[in-house]
């Protein structure tokens, strides 16, 4: 029980930077907006909100500095790709490596420092609780955050005026624009919730998950928060099933390995990649079938003055 | 217009041969490094060598790295882009950059490289790699001392002959102290991912296993084992910072000399292609101080560390049985030979899992 337990809490850790920074791609791309820079800027995130958490001894003034790192660093691909109508695809990958090279920069100062993680919420007697008290009330407050900010996502999308004119943006920005609505303003502000995300979900790995910065220790995982959303066919309820799946198959096969169950490693390290596309694929085509793609993912507008 | 083009080319080209000429009084050494030079570990120790290097022939030579250069087919354009800038030894520090270097080799006879812990030479490429096995021996009589649930963790990259000698030598010592011994080994199938050691490690303690061993490269696992108050080997480098009350020891890649030596070589026009693999005897690595534990037992592995450097005691000291029961051919005399270490593809008895591959 205890094992089952212990392995729920790993999967939610491993989760929950790939729930945030997937969320918040989510949002630009419903907006029209593919931005390619998630690792990029998970990256600068995850150096800042280190270098904030130093100085000031804060988890949650650290966690401001990842948000406000990600939220810079969007602002560049907004000014490129919005402002100055150059390819999304292009400025996403020069941001990217932008962002490497940036973290590597500002966290020179920081390799080799070590702070004390964010503490996990503790409530005397519900915590303790065996099997789901640490899992649902002894979390540290990234996880939570994680799961409003979708919750919080999905209503917007779904159920505001506002969600709905973004999502218009992203499906025919000449309509919403001869509408009257300020195409590229929205754009702009869809672009800086997703590097806001993913500068949250960067800091979350050096405030949370393993307390210290490396330069590239995002290792990859803006990369699957991209391909989630894909996966995910645009939808916050299958994200967090995608991102829980990956998670969870993370885990697991790592587990499996240390029980020796004797299927090769390197398969078992593809599976989370397989499970995940695998699961996801078969949602859409059960449920609506064809491509559920913003239509205008990705395509430059430039307003007729 | 094309003629224009051939002018400025031909002018760059000439260009470029004055500044190499004036800059080839002072010898010109390159580095390929697999991560950043801030990894605090496999890539960090490499740079400790080149900086090392530095200090003792400075005013000789000229030193230039690129770091972040990925393995595979890729590392031939960063290792050829050394070349062009003049560098005339060139040292490539991971073992997937053995086919590039090779290649590049081939192409430029003039040019010396030194490529770690692969098994192609030419007449222009050396290798060279330390024996880290020993110093799993030392870490694996810790670890069975130290161990109170009997179940060691041990966190493997790749597997590949150098990780699978490292969990065989660390088996065959922990047997010596407690022949039930049991290790539990997961694979992260990458060097270099904090995250997913961190994971790793949570599964082998979740597994319940108290010492943590590790064959990556980030200080992540130290950093669990730390959190959940086990014990943990370092790994490349000096790890005691993320877990002062955890670290036994560490093996600590100490380039340096070897860099020093290759370099006065070329310098010295004796440079040969050579098979370099040294072992704690010759300072290719060293153990960090020995910490965390009992008196005796830190005995115990200086006694240990004595004893290999002095050659009385040999790791793979015949005989030696695989996990199939039968033991296997001893082609050193009474302990395994350097090729049978070296290309290392088994697992010894004692240990319950299958070898990936196998």
């Amino acid at each position: 029980m205890e094992l089952v337990e212990a392995i729920i809490l790993s999967v939610l850790a491993a989760s929950t930077p790939l729930l945030i920074a997937a969320t918040g791609e989510l949002v630009t791309e419903r907006s029209g907006v593919l931005n390619l820079g998630v690792e990029g800027m998970m990256i600068v995130g995850a150096a800042c909100g280190f270098a904030g958490a130093w100085l000031t001894g804060s988890i949650f003034i650290g966690a401001l500095f990842g948000i406000a790192a990600g939220t810079l660093m969007s602002l560049i691909f907004a000014l490129m790709a919005l402002g100055l109508a150059v390819n999304q695809v292009a400025t996403g990958l020069a941001l990217t490596i932008l962002g490497v090279g940036l973290s590597g920069l500002i966290g020179a100062g920081f390799v080799g420092e070590r702070i004390t993680p964010a503490a996990h919420l503790h409530i005397p007697g519900v915590t303790d609780i065996p099997l789901f008290g640490r899992v649902l009330f002894g979390e540290d407050g990234f996880v939570y955050v994680s799961i409003a900010l979708v919750i919080g996502v999905s209503w917007f999308l779904y159920r505001t005026r506002a969600g709905l004119i973004l999502r218009a943006c992203g499906d025919n920005h000449a309509s919403a624009h001869a509408l009257g609505y300020p195409v590229l303003r929205i754009r702009t502000f869809a672009v800086m919730f997703g590097g806001a995300c993913a500068g949250l979900a960067g800091a979350y790995l050096p405030l949370a998950y393993t307390p210290f910065f490396i330069p590239g220790m995002t290792a990859g995982r803006g990369w699957i928060a991209l391909a989630l959303v894909v996966f995910s066919s645009w939808r916050p309820g299958r994200l967090v099933v995608g991102a829980y799946l990956f998670g969870a198959v993370t885990i697991l096969q790592l587990h499996a390995q240390g029980w020796g169950v004797g299927i090769p490693s390197q398969f078992m390290s593809a599976l989370p990649y397989l499970a995940t596309v695998v699961v996801l694929v078969l949602i859409s085509r059960a449920r609506s079938g064809g491509s559920t793609a913003p239509a205008a993912l990705g395509t430059v507008f430039v307003p007729d003055r | 217009m094309s003629k224009s083009l051939l002018a400025l080319a031909a002018g760059l080209l000439l260009a470029g041969s004055i500044s190499a000429a004036s800059a080839a009084d002072k010898l010109k050494v390159g580095f390929i490094y697999l991560g950043p030079i801030g990894d605090l570990g496999w890539t960090y120790q490499h740079d400790q060598g080149r900086l090392a290097l530095v200090k003792e022939l400075g005013d000789k030579i000229e030193t230039t790295y690129l770091e972040n250069v990925p393995e595979g087919p890729d590392a031939e354009r960063s290792i050829e882009q050394l070349v062009r800038a003049g560098n005339k030894l060139i040292f490539t520090t991971s073992f997937g950059y053995m086919d590039p270097t090779l290649k590049v080799a081939k192409k430029y006879p003039n040019v010396h490289f030194e490529h770690a812990t692969g098994y192609k030479r030419n007449p222009n490429m050396s290798t060279y790699s330390a024996k880290w096995w020993q110093g799993r021996y030392i870490q694996g009589l810790i670890a069975a001392k130290m161990s109170k649930t009997g179940v060691l963790g041990y966190i493997g990259s790749f597997p590949i002959p150098e990780v699978v000698s490292g969990i065989n030598a660390t088996m065959l010592a922990a047997q010596t102290i407690n022949p039930n011994i049991k290790v539990k080994i997961i694979w992260a199938n990458t060097w270099f991912d904090p995250g997913k050691e961190a994971d790793a490690a949570k599964a082998l303690i979740d597994q319940g296993a108290d010492i943590i061993m590790q064959h990556t490269d980030s200080p992540a696992a130290m950093q669990i084992a730390s959190e959940r108050g086990k014990l943990a080997f370092g790994q490349d480098s000096e790890m005691i910072k993320f877990g002062p009350k955890t670290q036994l020891t560490s093996i600590l890649d100490t380039w340096g000399p070897y860099y020093i030596e290759r370099v006065k070589a070329e310098l010295a026009g004796t440079w040969k292609s050579e098979d370099s693999w040294g072992g704690l005897d010759s300072h290719m690595f060293a153990m960090a101080p020995y910490t965390n534990m009992p008196d005796e037992v830190k005995k115990m592995a200086e006694d240990a560390q004595a004893a290999i450097i002095s050659g009385k005691l040999h790791p793979f000291k015949c005989p030696i049985v695989g996990q199939d029961g039968k033991p296997v051919e001893c082609k050193g005399g009474d302990h395994l030979d350097d090729g049978q270490i070296l290309g290392m593809n088994f697992y010894v008895k004692g240990i319950d899992d299958k070898l990936p591959g196998k």
